[in-house]
This record gives structure tokens, C-alpha cells and sequence, in this order.
């Protein structure tokens, strides 16, 4: 496991300059990502999950928006890479899917063009052969009889049948890191399991390496070997799946974890939610950004906590701190 | 696509008869006016009345009027005005026509590619001091009158400025046909087409604008720049082409409404003897034949243009192409 990580982000921070002053989104993120890990990235929205997903590949073309810190991808720095640079990173080394493929996929052109156009952009092949291999990608993503939904337009298909000719195009020049933002929050539950099946596979059979942003406990418990927790731009916790589950350490993923209505055992008579709302990004609270909302808070909730180190999970909350090892 | 054709032309032909009979209605058909006397003139004598009376069915019932009015109108083609004592109707309409179309193609070709091109060029320069530019440049456009902006292109060319190298090629005032000297009916059109596509020009650039900046919101746009597509072709190939749907609309309507004698005032002031022209001389000296014959005409063009616009909808939006999945 000395291999290095595929895409590294050190002490990230995302600025919006607004009129009310300067809001910060994205606080001191740090992370790496490992080749062929699947990471569910949590938080509510607003957490800056997606912001800072968007920045790695620089998407954010606002000029109010200030993005510092470092981001490397197989150790080269992508923040100041120009446009133009950035263009070949997109596509054939990071891909994105986002959350809804009815507006994220231009209404005007077939899928099979959309995708065709991904993959000439990229390599130099002819017309025909790109058509070949959109086609054989749609079929991979178990999209039945690929040949005709080629020619299909994105209002023609079910939405779990857009978002399969989606991942088929964001996968089209066999990307690295595939970046999936909510790909399932607009789709049915039972194609949700079907896509998120889908994802399982491609990491299984294809070695992709996989960060997947969601709301949704559910999902990331199904799918991903490592959480991380954001909260108001920080990250709060991270570890191994199967151990955040059993023992979540922060208090704010305890809640989140509440908040899943529980399969067995007597109904609840009433569901169990984090009172409170997300602070306001250009009025943080002083020190820990989660204190006003929690049930736990005591004296060093003050300042802002640093991610502690527990035996198989990192926490940033000062409960953690005593168990610290 | 042939059944969408079929079904238009049907329409056209329903909305037409409906105009013809509300048309006749109002002129011939209004309570209190006599027709006749109109259609004579004021210093008709009472034999010319008679005539009039009987030559149009004046005495006959409405629908009879309707039906004669109509077949004179379409399938003698002899339908004659009285003001210009025998002035056949028909033959002067497809004298003017040619004239109309000459003006309105030439400054339509010129206000579409500079809509285009001012549109285009403020969206890439969004809030910055040269769309600002643009955008003022284009509401002056709007609010100089035609009629002002002719008169004073008039004087500059025809007479203050006529012995300079810049507007010494400008022939006087007028209409040559294509087929007998194309060089010089080109002369003759050029500034007539700038007056008008002047106004035109801007409008077409702010709503371009406006439509642009807003399909740069649209998410389409992430994806193609997470695609890794150059911004000059997600630009032309996705937020222009899907931006085109309101441009052409638009541009149906308009082009539809100034070759049915909308650009009257652009005609009357550089003497072209259009259709617009013809109209309004009608109008004052209520030749009402002529009257009758001509809003035929224009209606013929609004009702063709808007067929022409759905036809061109169906080709660039494929969501109204396939409407049933």
C-alpha cells in the first residue's frame, strides 16, 4: 500500500466574495483519495461537498469565488493550472456525473452524440469508431438494445436509463477518478440500488476509483469503504465505513445516523432529526460550527476542534479528544 | 414529419379564410358606411354608384359579396381599384412584392448575423464594461426611429456627404431591379437595408444576450466543460445552438410581419414602391380593393412565417419533434 494517492487536497479553502463580506464555503479540507477506493463524501447541503469537488477540476468559473490551498492529482498541482490544461485533465482523467441527468445533458443532441463528442474531443479516432465504442459503453452500463437509444434524445429515456448513458459518457475516455455527484438523489429507490450496483462494478471489474458525494447515509453505507463527514465547509469525521456505522465519534454524524429510520424494531412515533439549520457561511460561529446544534457541547466547544485521531477513525470534535489514542 | 407539414399548411388555410372574412367584414360589412361610395370616391357620380354597386354584388346578399369579392381577388386576378380609375389590384401587389422582399432579405441576412454576432460577443463579456458597451449600443439602435435614421442616412448620402469618396457610389434614391442590374440594385439596397437592419440589430443582440447568459446557468454547460470541451465549441455547439430556439422564433415573426408591409415607413422613405408603400397609399385614400388585396398579402406572410418558424422548431428542438417519447 505504498502506492500514492490518486488525487491529494491539502488545506483546501473556497471563498465567496459577497456583500455581506467574504464567506467562507470550504474551510481547511484535507484528504486523499486511494487508487480503486469508493469514498462517500456526506454533509447537508450547503456542507461544500460539491463546491470542493467542483474546484478539483476547476469548474468554478465565478470570479467572486477565490479557491487556495493545494490539489494533486497523481502529484500534479491542478489549482493555476490554466483552462486549457485543465481541459485535458477532464474527461480522460477525472470525470464527473452529476445529480440530474434530464438537465445536465444538452436537450438539443442524442446521447450517443454527447458521448461521441467526449470521446473526440479527447483522442483522435474517426467518426465510426467512436460511434463503436459509445455504443458498446451504453451497453456495458446495461442499457438495453444500446444501438437504438444511441440515437435517442435525453427527454426519450427514463431517468435511470439517463443517468446510465451519463455515467457511459463521463466514462467514455476510461477516466481515473470519476467524481459522482448525487447520481441517484433524482432517481426511483429501486434504481437507485441499480445504479449504485452499477458504480460497485466499475471499481470491481474496471478499477475506477470513485468519490461519491451524497446526502444519503443509505447510500454510502451500501457503497463506499470510506466515509467523510463535511460540516459547514470542515471536514467532522472520516474513517472506514463499517466503523463510522458502528461507532460514529462526532456528534453531528451520530445524528445523521439517527436520522435513518430504523428497518426493524418498533416504529419510531416520531423520526429523530439534528434541531437546528446549517450556519450561515459568511456568519460562522466562533470555534466549533456545530456547537449551536449540539446536545453535547461543553467548555472547548470555543474553538474550532482539530481532527483527532482515533484508532480507526479521525474526528474533529474535543469528545474524541480524550479517546484519542 | 410530412403529417406535421400537412397539418400546418391545413391551419395556414383555416387561419387565412378567417382573416379574409373578418377583413371583408370590417370594410365592407360595417354598419351606417355604404361601400360603394367609398370604393367610387367622393366625387362619384350616380351611374359610377351603380356600377360599383353592381360590380361588387352590392345588392346582393353578404355571403354572395364574400364569395364574389373573393373570386376576384383569386381567380380572375381583376379585382380593380376605383380611386386610380382602373388600376388593376393584383398586378400591382406583384410589382411591389419584389421590391418588399429585396429590402427585408437583405437587411434580415444583415440583422441576423449582427444580432449574432453582438449578442454573442456581449454573453462572452458578460458584465464587463464592453457588454455594457454593447448593450447601449444596441438600445440606441432600438429607439433611433426608422423613419429618422432614413431621413438622416438620406442627407448624408444623398446630398452633405455625396461628393466624398465615402457615399459618392450611393445612386439616387429608387429601385432597380435584380435581374436588370444587379451591381446597382446592390447600391440602391445597401443603406435602406442597414437603416432597417439598425433597428433590428439590437434587439436581436439583447435578446441573444439575454438567452445566452441564462443557458450558461443551465447544467448542460458543467457537464460540457466537465467533458473537457473547449470553451469556443461548448459555446457554439451547446449554449448558441440550444440559445437559437427563442432567436428563431423571434426572427419568424418579424421577417413574417415586415414582408407583409411592415417596413412601410423604410419604404416611404427611400421610395421604395413596396408593398408597405402601396398599403399606405392605400390607406389614405381608402382604396378600400387595394386595402382588402394587400392585408390578404400580409396575412398570407405572418401566417407563412409562423408555419415556418414551428417547421424550424421541429428541426432544432428535438423535445418538440418527438413529443410522445
Amino acid at each position: 500500500m505504498a502506492e500514492a494517492p490518486i488525487l491529494e487536497i491539502r488545506n483546501l479553502s473556497i471563498d465567496f466574495r459577497t456583500r455581506q463580506g467574504i464567506a467562507r464555503a470550504v474551510n481547511q479540507l484535507s484528504f486523499s483519495v486511494n487508487h480503486r477506493e469508493i469514498i462517500g463524501l456526506v454533509g447537508e447541503s450547503g456542507s461544500g461537498k460539491t463546491i470542493s469537488m467542483l474546484a478539483s477540476v476547476g469548474l468554478i468559473s465565478d470570479p467572486n469565488v477565490v479557491v487556495s490551498g493545494s490539489i494533486r492529482y497523481k502529484g500534479n498541482e491542478l489549482i493555476g493550472l490554466s483552462n486549457r490544461a485543465l481541459q485535458k485533465i477532464r474527461g480522460p482523467e477525472i470525470a464527473m456525473i452529476f445529480q440530474d441527468p434530464m438537465t445536465a445533458m444538452t436537450p438539443v443532441y442524442t446521447i450517443g452524440w454527447q458521448i461521441t463528442e467526449q470521446i473526440r474531443a479527447h483522442e483522435k479516432v474517426s467518426a465510426r469508431a467512436a460511434k463503436a465504442r459509445a455504443v458498446e459503453l451504453l451497453g456495458t452500463m446495461g442499457v438495453p438494445s444500446p444501438r437504438e437509444q444511441f440515437n435517442r434524445y435525453p427527454h426519450q429515456l427514463s431517468g435511470g436509463l439517463r443517468q446510465r448513458a451519463m455515467i457511459a459518457m463521463a466514462l467514455s475516455c476510461s477516466p481515473s477518478l470519476l467524481i459522482a455527484d448525487e447520481p441517484t438523489t433524482a432517481l426511483d429507490v429501486t434504481v437507485q440500488a441499480q445504479i449504485l450496483t452499477l458504480l460497485r462494478d466499475l471499481r470491481d471489474n474496471f478499477g475506477s476509483t470513485i468519490i461519491l458525494i451524497t446526502h444519503d447515509m443509505g447510500v454510502v453505507a451500501g457503497i463506499a469503504d470510506t466515509v467523510m463527514v463535511m460540516y459547514a465547509g470542515r471536514l467532522a469525521e472520516r474513517g472506514p465505513t463499517q466503523e463510522i456505522f458502528a461507532h460514529p465519534a462526532h456528534p453531528y454524524t451520530q445524528g445523521l445516523l439517527s436520522s435513518i429510520p430504523p428497518m426493524e424494531g418498533k416504529r419510531l412515533r416520531r423520526l429523530t432529526s439534528i434541531p437546528g439549520t446549517p450556519p450561515n457561511p459568511a456568519a460562522m460561529p466562533e470555534g466549533c460550527a456545530f456547537a449551536p446544534r449540539c446536545p453535547y457541547r461543553f467548555a472547548p466547544c470555543g474553538k474550532v476542534p482539530p481532527l483527532f485521531a482515533l484508532p480507526a477513525q479521525d474526528s474533529a470534535c474535543f469528545l474524541a479528544a480524550g479517546k484519542a489514542a | 414529419m410530412l403529417t406535421l407539414l400537412a397539418q400546418r399548411l391545413g391551419q395556414m388555410a383555416f387561419v387565412m379564410f378567417g382573416i379574409s372574412i373578418l377583413v371583408f367584414l370590417i370594410f365592407f360589412a360595417t354598419p351606417g358606411a355604404d361601400p360603394a361610395v367609398r370604393i367610387a370616391g367622393h366625387n362619384a357620380t350616380p351611374q359610377m354608384l351603380a356600377a360599383v354597386r353592381h360590380e361588387f354584388g352590392f345588392d346582393r346578399p353578404l355571403p354572395v359579396q364574400y364569395a364574389l369579392m373573393m373570386k376576384r381577388l383569386f381567380i380572375t386576378q381583376d379585382l380593380t381599384s376605383f380611386v386610380n380609375r382602373g388600376e388593376q389590384v393584383i398586378p400591382e401587389i406583384e410589382a411591389g412584392a419584389p421590391i418588399t422582399l429585396s429590402l427585408v432579405l437583405g437587411a434580415a441576412v444583415l440583422w441576423v448575423l449582427g444580432g449574432i454576432a453582438i449578442g454573442t460577443a456581449a454573453a462572452i463579456t458578460r458584465f464587463t464594461l464592453v457588454d455594457r458597451a454593447l448593450m447601449i449600443a444596441g438600445l440606441i439602435g432600438i429607439s433611433m426611429p426608422v423613419f429618422w435614421v432614413g431621413e438622416v442616412a438620406n442627407l448624408l448620402t444623398q446630398s452633405r456627404l455625396h461628393h466624398t469618396w465615402l457615399f459618392s457610389w450611393v445612386p439616387p434614391l429608387g429601385y432597380t431591379p435584380l435581374t436588370e442590374d444587379p451591381l446597382l440594385w446592390l447600391k440602391t439596397m445597401l443603406i435602406p437595408w442597414c437603416t432597417l437592419a439598425l433597428l433590428y440589430m439590437g434587439f436581436y443582440g439583447r435578446v441573444l444576450r439575454a438567452s445566452l447568459i441564462e443557458a450558461y446557468q443551465e447544467d448542460f454547460i458543467r457537464t460540457a466543460r466537465a467533458k473537457g470541451l473547449t470553451e469556443t465549441r461548448i459555446l457554439l455547439r451547446h449554449a448558441l445552438r440550444t440559445s437559437m430556439i427563442t432567436f428563431v422564433s423571434l426572427f419568424g415573426l418579424d421577417f413574417g410581419a415586415l414582408v407583409g408591409g411592415g417596413a412601410l415607413l423604410t419604404e416611404v422613405v427611400f421610395g421604395l414602391q413596396g408593398v408597405g408603400k402601396l398599403t399606405f397609399d392605400a390607406l389614405q385614400n381608402l382604396d378600400l380593393p387595394v386595402i382588402m388585396a394587400t392585408v390578404m398579402y400580409s396575412s398570407f406572410f405572418v401566417v407563412a412565417a409562423n408555419a415556418a418558424v414551428d417547421v424550424a422548431y421541429t428541426l432544432l428542438d428535438p423535445r418538440v419533434r418527438y413529443k410522445n417519447g
